[in-house]
């Protein structure tokens, strides 16, 4: 599924530079940033504060795609996982720079800058995070 | 509140019907169900119609007004009302016709649930069901709608030690079961051993894991039981009706192994009804994948967590077990054209209740729940239904 340059160009803060927010009442981090903390509701009402995340975490559980969606079908097969980032979100992202079978639970990794997705040949190019086993 | 009653039931054979189009088969269910309830098109006081995604399926939104156009109704001007909620579109539309009635603000409601999925690719109905699922934070990084459930069964195996043979007796199970039911996309059964080697999709959920790419409608007649005497005496009484949601992304729940949906939504159910799990007699559940039948009988609170890759292997949930589940053939064999599939559900309850499920009947079946769910777990819907 293609987006739109701008409804991609709105989401860099997140996807770039792993920008979150943090609920100045219950101090609970949130990935991607949110409008209200559910926690604290109209209490967090513009009080919610922009916090960059370290892109540090866990494999909380993954997956390894062998049917991809069309503009990932050259990379099958892909682990994804679902990271326990060190702040507290829980978040979305493939792992890369080690052979599928090799991913864990409980494995220790870190985000590093990549190619996403790609409009066709000729179109833009859409980064963001991944994750690699921590150093 | 008035008490709601199921009056009639119509659903079209499900598979891939490339000879029929989404207007053929949203009116043959319907009119199967209407005519089955005893109704006429001026005894119709509202459609509410389940599609999770015409638009992208056939190309074409607005299909409230167009199912009540190839119905027959647009000189009859019912309101007709479009109802989505991704995979639980069919079961909110249930929902809002049942509410309806319940109010006193209808009495006699016609529900469909449609979805033509064969009109397009493989690959374009792959993606359009990943559009249940979070767009910018799943499916973006290369997330698809078989890869989430996959990480549910990941950490389910890790947690609870539920083992691949598990997940697979669930698709055994669900195909022994649809090929007794005549309206089924596989009527044939299939070994552990073709479910095991079957093609990887994401491990580990192979092909034989995964719920098919459908074509199909299903129809339902509500009526309150006050009103329904002149129509019908086949009546089966809703008894109850729970909905709930949750975050769209699976990463952002509280527990990666329990659809907290799906939870809430039956423990509203079970208290509408004055019943607890154990009181129900068998159940037709949103098993899109195999690990989903297995966290359902968990989160509807008929297993202990962790315990419903047991409940299949001990033959619990088998036709003849002690809780049987998906009689149907579920979503699994029976075939899941998404905005059907809820209501679907509600047919397969109303013909055991009434005695018609014919080679699949649960013996002395009196309380039947359905459990469909939108998504990886964002929406849920639960019905409890009883014999009268």
């Amino acid at each position: 599924m293609k987006e739109g340059v701008a409804r991609f160009w709105r989401e860099i803060p997140q996807r770039y530079n792993f920008i979150g927010n943090v609920c100045s009442s219950c101090d609970r981090v949130f990935f991607p940033p949110r409008e209200a903390c559910p926690y604290c509701r109209r209490k967090s009402m513009g009080k919610m504060k922009e916090t960059k995340l370290s892109g540090r975490g866990e494999v909380v559980t993954y997956t390894v795609i062998h049917v991809g969606p069309e503009d990932f079908e050259e990379q099958v097969p892909y682990p994804i996982a679902i990271i326990q980032l060190v702040e507290g979100p829980r978040i979305t992202g493939q792992i890369v720079d080690c052979e599928p079978d090799d991913v864990r639970i409980g494995m220790k990794v870190e985000s590093t800058f990549r190619k996403i997705q790609q409009d066709g040949h000729t179109g833009a190019i859409y980064y963001g995070y991944k994750f690699k086993k921590a150093k | 509140m008035r008490d709601v009653a199921v009056i009639g039931v119509g659903l079209t054979k499900f598979g891939e019907l490339w000879d029929r189009s989404f207007r053929q088969l949203i009116a043959e269910a319907g009119s199967k169900a209407i005519l089955d309830a005893g109704i006429e098109g001026k005894d119709i006081d509202a459609m509410y119609i389940g599609s999770m995604s015409s638009g992208r399926f056939i190309d074409q939104e607005h299909v409230g007004a167009l199912v009540a156009e190839v119905s027959g109704f647009s000189h009859l001007h019912i309101p007709a009302t479009r109802v989505e909620g991704a995979c639980a579109s069919g079961g909110l539309a249930i929902r809002e016709g049942y509410l309806s009635i319940a109010s006193g603000m209808h009495d006699v409601v016609v529900i469909g649930g449609i979805e033509k999925m064969n009109d397009v690719g493989g690959t374009a109905a792959t993606e359009t069901l990943a559009t249940a699922a979070d767009q910018e934070w799943e499916a973006f990084f290369g997330a698809t709608f078989p890869g989430i459930y996959a990480m549910i069964a990941t950490r389910h195996m890790h947690e609870y030690g539920t083992t691949r043979e598990e997940l697979a007796q669930v698709a055994v199970k669900n195909h022994a079961n649809g090929a007794l039911n005549p309206y089924a996309q596989y009527q044939s059964p299939i070994s552990l051993e073709s479910v095991l080697k079957a093609t990887m999709v994401a491990y580990p959920l192979g092909l034989m894991d995964c719920s098919p790419v459908s074509d199909g409608a299903a129809s339902i007649v509500l009526c309150a039981v006050d009103k329904a005497k002149k129509f019908t005496d086949k009546l089966v009484r809703i008894v109850a009706s729970g909905q709930a949601s949750d975050t769209l992304a699976l990463h952002a729940r509280r527990d990666i192994c329990t659809l907290d949906a799906t939870v809430h939504a039956s423990r509203m159910a079970y208290k509408q009804a004055k019943i607890t799990p154990k009181d129900v007699d068998f159940a037709e559940v949103h098993d899109c994948f195999t690990i989903a039948e297995i966290c359902a009988v968990e989160d509807l609170g008929f297993m202990e967590k962790g315990q419903g890759g047991k409940a299949v292997q001990q033959g619990i949930t088998t036709l003849n077990g002690s809780l049987p589940v998906n009689t149907s053939g579920g979503l699994k064999a029976k075939g899941h054209p998404v905005g059907a599939t809820g209501v679907a559900q509600v047919v397969e309850a109303t013909l055991q209740l009434r005695g018609d499920a014919g080679k699949r009947q649960v013996a002395d079946a009196k309380r039947g729940l359905t459990h469909n769910v939108g998504g990886s777990g964002a929406t849920c819907v639960v019905h409890i239904l009883e014999a009268m």
